[in-house]
C-alpha cells in the first residue's frame, strides 16, 4: 500500500510525517487523542481528574445529604407480618393484673407496640371502662427501670445458670419453701403452684396490700366460705357504706362504678335513683358521691354499725347487740331507708375487723340482701389474702423455720406492715427468689431475681369473679430477657410443659365443659381469646343461708385521741405502679394533689395546730404512731372527721425507680395488727406535733367552692326533679332593646357556622360521674400528653387536657364572697369533668393572629400546632381555661426526665403515632380525639356507610367506667347522644331539648358542643348543715 | 382708649440670641462626653446586659422561665408592652397635636419627647415578640406576607393583628416625623463641625440640607402633613391596644370604656415620662432657659386632666360592674378591689388618681423636685394599672376551679430590666449625639414675646 493512499487508492490526508511514514512510534499512539503521555488513568494512584471527579461526587453527596433531615432508626419490614399493617391498629383482649387486682381490658397495638388500654366492653365484670391504674399500666411496660434479665447475687446471669442454681438450692433447702404472693385470681397459676407444691414442701401465702381479711373471715363464719362476695350495687336502692370506698379503691371498683352509675342515671322513663349513705373518717370518693355523709371517727365504726343493726333488728323483732351506741339522725334515716328497701339494700364496711364485719353480714342478712344484691356464690378472687396466715409466715421466717422463700410479683418488704421483719428474716433462709419486675425493696434483698413478664407480654388466665374466666395474651414479645413466673415455677419443679400448655390443659379440663355450642376446644379457645373472657351461662345457685351468730360480739366505743386512717389513692393505689409518672401526676380525685402523700386533716384541726396555709403551701407535722415518727405535710381536708387524720399508701418508695423514689412517706409500717388482721385505722397511740417546717403540695385545683355560680354547676334534689325535670336549671336571659328577655343565643349579628355533615358533641352526666379520674389518664395515654413533674404542677402548668373540677359546697350566704371561698365542714361534693368545650362561637378562634385555631365543618375547634406562634391569647380568652401551653420542651429534655414517655427510647414506644408530640411554645388542648374521629370516618367510608356511635369514641368516654360521658354525632338522629339529649337540629345550631342538659357559662353565648346534665342528689332537703339533714 | 393686651411670658428665657441657641444645643453634641453621661450610660448598659441574660434564657428555654401558668397567660410581658406603648404616646401628641393647636411652647420639648416615643415603642415591640412561644416564627407569621405555606393567611379578626398594624404604623410615622425634624439641626451641626468625621456623619444624616427657602417650605409642609397623619394615630394606637382586652370575653377585660380610658392613661403616663427625662436633661445640659418652669407647669396640668379622666374611668368601671348585674363582672371588680391583689389596685389608685391631684397646688406643680417624684409615681401607678387589668382579671375568671395566683420570676423582672436598660441607653445616646432641642424651631420663638418691643417702647 502506498503511504498516503487508502485501499481504494483514493486520496488520504495524513496527520503528520509520522503517519505518512507509518512508523512504530506513531502506531503505538495512533488510537489516542494526544500522542504524548497524559496523566489520565495512571496506575500510580489518583490523579487530577480522579481528584476532580471525587471532589464533585463528594460535594454533590454532601449537599444532597444535607438537604434531608436524617431519619433515625426507621427500619422497614423486610417481610411484613401478616397481621401488622402500618398505621392500622390491632386490638387484643387481655386482662390487666397488678398486685391483687385484675381487670379485663382491650389492648390497642400499633406496629406491634401496645399503646393504649381500653375497657373490655363485652365483659360483664369489667364495668366497661378502666381504672386509672389499668389505663396507665401500658406505660409501666416501657419502664426503663425494669430488670433486664435474671440476676443472681447482684450480677446478671443466664436463665440456664439461674435455673440450675435455684434447682440446686431448692433440692438442698431441706425445709418448707414459702411462696408469697398477692391474691392470685388465676386458676392455672394456682395449678402451677400446686404442681410446685407437689414437688417441694411448700406453702402458698397470699396477702393483700389493702386487706379485707376481716370481711372474708366474717363470711367464713356466716357462710362457711372465706370470700369477698360481689356486691351488685346496680340492684340496690339504698346503700350504706361505713368507710368502704367501693367506688374508688375497692376491688373491681370499675364494675362498682358502672353498677352504681346505673342506679344514678335519670331519664324520662326512670325517675328514681339509689340513695347512698356514707359514714367515714376520710373523705373518700364514695363519700364524695354520697347523698348523706357523716364524718365519724374510725373508732366509732363499730358503734355505728351496731346501732344500725340494732335499729333494724329491733324493727324486725330480732335480738340486738351490746356495746357502744351511736346516736345520729343520719344513721336513723339510713336505717329507715334500708328497712323500706329490703331486698334492694346493701351495707358495706371497710373495716378489717371480723367482729364488725359480722354485724354487717347480719344487717345484710336481715335486709334480705343475700340472694338479691349480694351473691355469696360469686366471690371476688382478688381478695383472698389472709392476714393471720401471713403473720404466721413472718413469724416462721424469723424463727428460721422457712428454708426458702419465693416472692411472686409482690413486695412485702415495702407494702406490708411486717416488711421490716421480712427484711431481717430473709437472712435466715437458704433460698430466696423474687419475680418482681424491678429491684424493688424486696427483690433487692433476695439472692435470685427471676423477673416475670409484664402482663402485656404474658399468657395468663383469671377467674376474677367466680365462674367468670378471662384470658391474657401477649401483645408484644418480651422486651427484656424476662420469663413468665409460671414458666419459672414449672421449670424448677421439673415440668417440661410450658405455661401456655398448662392454661390450655386447665381450660380443656375445667372450663370447656361448661361451654356449649362449640365444635372443638380450639374454636372455644379462639372465641374466648378473641373476647378475652368466657362467661358460662349463669346458673342461679341457691343463696346459702347465713348463719349469723352475734352472741358475744360487743363493739367498743369512740376513742378520745387522734386517730390515723390509712387509705389508698385511686391514682397510685398500693404503690406497685409508683414509678409510673402518669399516675404520679394524676390529681387525686378529692384533694387534687399530685406527686405526694400527706396527712389529711380537718380544717378546724389544722387551724388548732396553727398550720400556716398558703397558696399550695402548708407545713409539716411529726406524726408519731407507736414509736415511729415521720415528718409529713398537712392537707386540710373538708369532710375529714375531727380528730382523725388520713395518710395514703403507695408513697415513700425507696427502690421503685427514679420517678417514684423518695416521694412522700411510707404509710405501710403504721398499719396495726388487730387480733391477727390488719387494722388500717389506728385508734390509739397516735400523736401529731407541728414542726413549723413549710412544704408545698402540688395541686391542680386550689379553689374549693364554685362560689354559688349557677352557670357552672346546676344541681337539685330528686324530689324537685320529680316535680320538675328542669329543677336546678339556671336560665340566663339577655334583654333586647325593646326589653324582651331572650336566651343568650337568640341574639346575634352573625349567622354562625354551617355543619353540612357531622356535628360532634359530648354529653356529660354529672349524676353518673363519680370523679374517679380514669379519663384523665386515658386522655394522657391517647393524646401523648407530657408529664411535667411536681415543680411544674406547683407552677400550675400541668398539661392534662381533661380535668375533673371538684367543688365543695359552702355554708356561706350568697354574696358574702370571702366566706363563700371556704368549704363547708362536711361539704357536698360535685365533680365536673372539664375539657375543651368545642364552642361553636369559640372565643379562642377569633383572637389568634395567625389562625392557628380554627373551626371545622364538623363543629370541632381545631388546633394547628405547627401554625401556632404561642401568643397564648386563645388561652386567656378561653372562659373554661382548658387550653394548655408548652412552656418548655417536654420531650428529649433531661430537665423533664420524669416525663419518661418522651425522654427515653423505651418510654417513647408508648406514644400514639397518630398524635403529634407538641413542640415548645405551642398551645394544645382537647381535640375530641380527632384522630379517632378521622379513623372511624374512614373505616365507615370504606364500608360505604355513615359512621355510627361505635366508630368514633373519645378516649375519655371510652375509659369512663360510669359511662358518664357520651360522645357522638349530633347530626345523626339515631346516635345515643342525639337520643339522650333529644337534639333538635336547626339550620345553624343544635339545641338539646333534654330538660337536664345545660351549657356551662351559657350566658356567654359561646355555644359549646359539650352538654352537661344537672347533678341530682337523692336528698330530702336541699341544704344540709354539718351533715345533719 | 388704647387697649393693651397682656404680654405673654417669653417661651425661652435668658435673652438668648440665635447664636446662643445654636451654641447651647449643638454645643452639647460637640462637647466631650461628661462623666455623668458616661456613668449613666454605663449603668444603663449594665441593666441592658443583665436583662439580656433574662432574654437569652427565655428564648433558649421557653416562656416557662416566667411566672405564667395555665390560668394566667399574660402578666408582666403584656403589662410592660402596654406600659411602654402608653409612654410612647407623649412624643407624638406633643409634636403633632400641639403643632396643630399652635402651642408653641412645645418647641423646646418635642424633640426629646419624640425620641422618647421612638425608644418606648421599640421597648414595647420587644414584648409582643418575646412573649411568643415561638418568636422566630411569629415575628413574620403575624405579618400578612404572601407565602409559600399554601393558602395560609393571617386572621384579620384578631386584635393582635390590629395591634401589629397600629403599632407599626405609629412607629413608622413617628420615626419619620422625628427624623424630618432633625434634618435642619443635623445640617447646623454639620456646618459647625470642625472635624472631618463629624462633618461626614452629620452631613450624611442631614440629607444634603441646604437651608434654601424652598427647602424650608417643603420641610414645613411635610411637617404639617405628618402632624396631620400622626394626630389620629395618637388616638388609634392605644384604642387598638385596648381592643386586645375589650374584645375578649374575660370579665374585667370585656369593657367598652377601654379605648378612651387607655388613651387618657397613655397620655398621662407619656407626659410623666417626658417630665422625668426632661427634668434630668434640663439640669445636666443646663437648658433651664429653654425648658422653663412654664413648660413643666403646663405638662403638669395635662397630667392632672388625664389623671382625673383615668380616675373617672376607674370609678365608672366599678359602677358599671355593679350596674350590669352580671355576676362574673361584679365579682371581677370586687376581687380587684378586695381580692388577693388588692395591693396592686390600691397602688394603682394611689399613684394614678390621688397623687396627680397634688398638682392642683401651684406650689407643687411648679416645684421641680415634687414634679420629678410625682412623674415617677405616675408611671409606677400606670404599670400597676396594666398589671391590675391583665392579671387580676385573668387570675379569677369564670370557673373557680382554675383560679390561680401569679408570681413573677427573676426572668420576668429581667425582661423588664432589659427594656428599661435599652430605653435609657438609647435615650442617653440620643442626648449625646443628637440635638435634644429643635434648634431651628426654637430659634423662631426666642423673639416671640412682646416684652422687648414693649420695653423698647
Amino acid at each position: 500500500m502506498i503511504p498516503g493512499r487508502n485501499m481504494k487508492g483514493t486520496k488520504k490526508y495524513w496527520k503528520g510525517l509520522e503517519q505518512l511514514a507509518d512508523n512504530a512510534e506513531f502506531k503505538k499512539h495512533a488510537d489516542k487523542e494526544f500522542p504524548e503521555y497524559l496523566p489520565i488513568a495512571g496506575e500510580d494512584g489518583p490523579n487530577r481528574r480522579d481528584f476532580l471527579k471525587m471532589m464533585g461526587f463528594s460535594v454533590a453527596a454532601v449537599s444532597l445529604a444535607a438537604c434531608e433531615t436524617p431519619v433515625k432508626k426507621a427500619i422497614p419490614y423486610v417481610s411484613k407480618p401478616a397481621s401488622v399493617d402500618p398505621s392500622v391498629p390491632n386490638y387484643y383482649a387481655s386482662t390487666y393484673v397488678s398486685g391483687s387486682d385484675a381487670l379485663p381490658v382491650v389492648v390497642k397495638t400499633r406496629e406491634g407496640r401496645p399503646i393504649y388500654i381500653d375497657g373490655n366492653k363485652l365483659s360483664k365484670i369489667s364495668g366497661k371502662g378502666t381504672s386509672a391504674q389499668a389505663q396507665a399500666s401500658v406505660l409501666s411496660l416501657y419502664d426503663k427501670e425494669r430488670l433486664e434479665g435474671p440476676m443472681e447475687s447482684g450480677s446478671s446471669v443466664s436463665w440456664d445458670e439461674i435455673d440450675s442454681a435455684i434447682k440446686k438450692d431448692l433440692a438442698a433447702a431441706g425445709g418448707k419453701i414459702a411462696i408469697v404472693s398477692n391474691s392470685i385470681a388465676s386458676p392455672s397459676t394456682l395449678s402451677v403452684i400446686e404442681k410446685f407444691k407437689s414437688v417441694f414442701p411448700a406453702d402458698h401465702i397470699m396477702y393483700d396490700t389493702m386487706s379485707l381479711s376481716g370481711l372474708t373471715e366474717a363470711y367464713e363464719k356466716a357462710f362457711g366460705k372465706k370470700v369477698l362476695p360481689v356486691h351488685e350495687f346496680g340492684k340496690a336502692k339504698t346503700i350504706v357504706s361505713f368507710g368502704a370506698d367501693f367506688l374508688g379503691t375497692w376491688p373491681n371498683h370499675t364494675y362498682n362504678n358502672n353498677e352504681f352509675a346505673k342506679t344514678r342515671r335519670l331519664s324520662d322513663t326512670k325517675k328514681d335513683m339509689s340513695r347512698l349513705y356514707a359514714f367515714e373518717s376520710n373523705l373518700s370518693l364514695t363519700g364524695a358521691n354520697a347523698d348523706y355523709r357523716q364524718p365519724i371517727k374510725a373508732s366509732e365504726t363499730g358503734a355505728y354499725v351496731a346501732s344500725l343493726y340494732n335499729a333494724i333488728a329491733s324493727e324486725l323483732g330480732q335480738p340486738t347487740v351490746g356495746g357502744a351506741k351511736a346516736d345520729s339522725a343520719i344513721l336513723k334515716k339510713a336505717a329507715a331507708d334500708l328497712l323500706a328497701s329490703q331486698g334492694k339494700a346493701i351495707v358495706v364496711c371497710g373495716s378489717n375487723d371480723a367482729k364488725i364485719q359480722s354485724i354487717v353480714v347480719a344487717i345484710n342478712n336481715l335486709l334480705g340482701s343475700y340472694g338479691s344484691t349480694i351473691d355469696v356464690n360469686k366471690a371476688l378472687n382478688t381478695r383472698k389474702g389472709s392476714d393471720k396466715q401471713f403473720e404466721a409466715f413472718v413469724k416462721a421466717l424469723n424463727g428460721g423455720q422457712v428454708a426458702g422463700v419465693i416472692f411472686i410479683n409482690c413486695n412485702p418488704v415495702y407494702d406490708h406492715p411486717l416488711g421490716g421483719q421480712i427484711a431481717s428474716g430473709l437472712s435466715k433462709v437458704k433460698l430466696s427468689v423474687s419475680t418482681s419486675d424491678r429491684l424493688d425493696e424486696t427483690a433487692s434483698l433476695v439472692k435470685y431475681q427471676t423477673p416475670d413478664h409484664h402482663y402485656l407480654e404474658s399468657w395468663n388466665d383469671f377467674e376474677i369473679v367466680t365462674g367468670n374466666y378471662s384470658l391474657s395474651q401477649p401483645t408484644i414479645k418480651n422486651i427484656f430477657n424476662t420469663r413468665q413466673v409460671q414458666d419459672s415455677l414449672l421449670t424448677w419443679s421439673g415440668e417440661s410443659k410450658s405455661y401456655y400448655d398448662i392454661i390450655q390443659e386447665y381450660w380443656t379440663a375445667n372450663i370447656y365443659p361448661q361451654a356449649s355450642g362449640f365444635s372443638s376446644f380450639i374454636s372455644f379457645w379462639d372465641k374466648s381469646l378473641h373476647d378475652g373472657f368466657f362467661e358460662p351461662a349463669a346458673t342461679e345457685g341457691d343463696s346459702p343461708q347465713a348463719n349469723v351468730d352475734l352472741s358475744g360480739i360487743s363493739v367498743s366505743g369512740k376513742s378520745d385521741g387522734i386517730e390515723l386512717v390509712i387509705y389508698e389513692k385511686n391514682s397510685i393505689g398500693n404503690g406497685t405502679q409508683a414509678n409510673n409518672p402518669w399516675l404520679q401526676e394524676m390529681p387525686d380525685p378529692i384533694t387534687k394533689a399530685t406527686w405526694d402523700n400527706y396527712l389529711t386533716v380537718s380544717p378546724k384541726q389544722a387551724e388548732e395546730w396553727g398550720i400556716k396555709l398558703g397558696d399550695m403551701s402548708t407545713q409539716k407535722v411529726n406524726l408519731t404512731v407507736g414509736g415511729t415518727t415521720v415528718e409529713v405535710p398537712v392537707m386540710p381536708q373538708p369532710g375529714q372527721a375531727y380528730n382523725t387524720v388520713g395518710l395514703a399508701l403507695g408513697y415513700g418508695r425507696t427502690k421503685a425507680g427514679k420517678v417514684a423514689n423518695n416521694i412522700g412517706v411510707n404509710a405501710y409500717p403504721f398499719i396495726a395488727s388487730n387480733g391477727g388482721s390488719l387494722a388500717y385505722s389506728i385508734t390509739s397511740g397516735v400523736s401529731v406535733e407541728p414542726t413549723g417546717a413549710s412544704y408545698r403540695i402540688a395541686q391542680t385545683q386550689t379553689h374549693d367552692t364554685y362560689m354559688g355560680r349557677e352557670t357552672v354547676i346546676q344541681e337539685s334534689i330528686l324530689s324537685e326533679y320529680k316535680k320538675d325535670p328542669q329543677a336546678g336549671r339556671h336560665f340566663p336571659m339577655i334583654s333586647k332593646a325593646n326589653g324582651e328577655k331572650v336566651k343568650p343565643h337568640a341574639v346575634s349579628l352573625w349567622k354562625g357556622h354551617e355543619y353540612p355533615n357531622h356535628h360532634w358533641g359530648l354529653m356529660i352526666d354529672l349524676n353518673s360521674c363519680t370523679g374517679c379520674g380514669s379519663c384523665t389518664v386515658a386522655c394522657q395515654s391517647e393524646n401523648n400528653i407530657p408529664v411535667v413533674g411536681k415543680t411544674e404542677v406547683l407552677n400550675r402548668r400541668e398539661m392534662h387536657w381533661i380535668r375533673i373540677d371538684r367543688y365543695y359546697s359552702s355554708d356561706a350566704d350568697e354574696g358574702n364572697y370571702a366566706a363563700m371561698e371556704k368549704a363547708s365542714e362536711n361539704p357536698e361534693v360535685t365533680f365536673q369533668p372539664m375539657m375543651c368545650q368545642q364552642c361553636n362561637n369559640a372565643p379562642c378562634e377569633t383572637v389568634c393572629p395567625v389562625a392557628a385555631t380554627t373551626h371545622s365543618s364538623e363543629g370541632l375547634n381545631q388546633m394547628t400546632y405547627n401554625r401556632c406562634i404561642g401568643t397564648r391569647y386563645c388561652a386567656n380568652n378561653c372562659p373554661y381555661k382548658v387550653r394548655r401551653f408548652n412552656w418548655f420542651k417536654y420531650h428529649d429534655n433531661e430537665q423533664f426526665a420524669d416525663n419518661t414517655p418522651m425522654n427515653n427510647d423505651l418510654g417513647k414506644m408508648v406514644l400514639n403515632p397518630d398524635v403529634t408530640v407538641r413542640a415548645r411554645g405551642v398551645m394544645e388542648k382537647c381535640t375530641f380525639c380527632v384522630q379517632r374521629i378521622q379513623y372511624g370516618k374512614l373505616e365507615a367510608k370504606k364500608e360505604g356507610r355513615r359512621p355510627v356511635d361505635s366508630d368514633a369514641v373519645t378516649a375519655c368516654a371510652s375509659a369512663c367506667p360510669s359511662e358518664a360521658l357520651v360522645f357522638g354525632d349530633m347530626k345523626d338522629p339515631s346516635s345515643e347522644i342525639s337520643q339522650r339529649l333529644k337534639i333538635k337540629n336547626s339550620e345553624k345550631m343544635v339545641e338539646a331539648m333534654e330538660d337536664r342538659a345545660y351549657h356551662v357559662l351559657e350566658e356567654l353565648r359561646v355555644m359549646p358542643n359539650v352538654w352537661y346534665l344537672t347533678k341530682i342528689r337523692n336528698k330530702d332537703e336541699v341544704k344540709t348543715v354539718n351533715g345533719e339533714a | 382708649m388704647i387697649a393693651e393686651s397682656s404680654v405673654r411670658e417669653p417661651l425661652v428665657t435668658g435673652h438668648k440670641t440665635l447664636h446662643d441657641v445654636s451654641n447651647d444645643i449643638a454645643g452639647r453634641v460637640e462637647d466631650k462626653p461628661s462623666k455623668t453621661w458616661l456613668l449613666a450610660t454605663a449603668v444603663s448598659l449594665g441593666a441592658l446586659t443583665v436583662g439580656a441574660y433574662a432574654v437569652w434564657m427565655t428564648v433558649w428555654n421557653g416562656i416557662g422561665m416566667w411566672g405564667l401558668n395555665k390560668t394566667i397567660g399574660w402578666a408582666w410581658d403584656i403589662t410592660n408592652f402596654v406600659w411602654w406603648v402608653g409612654i410612647g404616646h407623649a412624643g407624638t401628641l406633643i409634636s403633632a397635636i400641639l403643632l396643630l393647636f399652635r402651642q408653641r411652647w412645645r418647641m423646646s420639648i418635642n424633640r426629646a419627647a419624640e425620641a422618647m416615643t421612638i425608644f418606648a415603642v421599640i421597648c414595647a415591640l420587644m414584648f409582643p415578640i418575646l412573649h411568643m412561644g415561638r418568636p422566630w416564627l411569629g415575628m413574620y407569621w403575624a405579618i400578612p406576607l404572601p407565602n409559600t405555606f399554601g393558602s395560609l393567611w393571617v386572621n384579620f379578626n384578631s386584635p393582635l393583628l390590629w395591634d401589629f398594624f397600629a403599632i407599626s404604623t405609629y412607629f413608622s410615622v413617628s420615626l419619620v416625623f422625628w427624623y424630618i425634624g432633625l434634618i435642619p439641626d443635623f445640617a447646623t451641626i454639620r456646618d459647625r463641625a470642625t472635624n472631618k468625621i463629624s462633618k461626614t456623619i452629620y452631613g450624611a444624616l442631614s440629607f444634603g440640607w441646604d437651608g434654601a427657602a424652598k427647602t424650608w417650605s417643603r420641610y414645613e409642609t411635610v411637617a404639617l402633613i405628618l402632624a396631620g397623619l400622626a394626630t389620629p394615630l395618637v388616638l388609634s394606637v392605644h384604642t387598638i391596644v385596648s381592643f386586645d382586652f375589650a374584645t375578649s370575653v374575660i370579665p374585667g377585660w370585656h369593657t367598652t370604656i377601654f379605648p378612651p380610658y387607655f388613651v387618657a392613661g397613655a397620655i398621662f403616663s407619656g407626659f410623666a415620662m417626658v417630665l422625668t427625662l426632661l427634668l434630668i436633661t434640663r439640669k445636666v445640659y443646663r437648658l433651664e432657659d429653654y425648658i422653663t418652669i412654664q413648660h413643666i407647669e403646663l405638662m403638669n396640668i395635662i397630667i392632672i386632666i388625664t389623671g382625673s379622666i383615668v380616675g373617672i374611668a376607674y370609678i365608672t368601671e366599678l359602677f358599671i360592674a355593679w350596674y350590669s348585674g352580671v355576676e362574673a363582672e361584679q365579682y371581677a371588680f370586687l376581687n380587684r378591689v378586695s381580692g388577693p391583689y388588692w395591693w396592686a389596685y390600691a397602688s394603682m389608685m394611689t399613684c394614678n388618681v390621688i397623687s396627680p391631684q397634688l398638682f392642683w397646688f401651684k406650689k407643687i406643680r411648679t416645684n421641680l423636685a415634687a414634679t420629678f417624684v410625682l412623674s415617677i409615681v405616675v408611671n409606677i401607678g400606670m404599670w400597676f394599672e396594666r398589671f391590675v387589668i391583665i392579671v387580676t382579671s385573668l387570675h379569677r375568671d369564670f370557673l373557680p376551679s382554675s383560679w390561680a395566683m401569679f408570681y413573677p420570676t427573676i426572668y420576668d423582672m429581667g425582661m423588664y430590666l432589659f427594656s428599661i436598660g435599652f430605653f435609657f441607653t438609647a435615650f442617653l445616646l440620643f442626648a449625646k449625639f443628637f440635638p435634644v432641642i429643635n434648634i431651628a424651631e426654637v430659634k423662631s420663638i426666642i423673639k416671640a414675646t412682646g416684652e422687648k418691643v414693649k420695653s423698647n417702647g
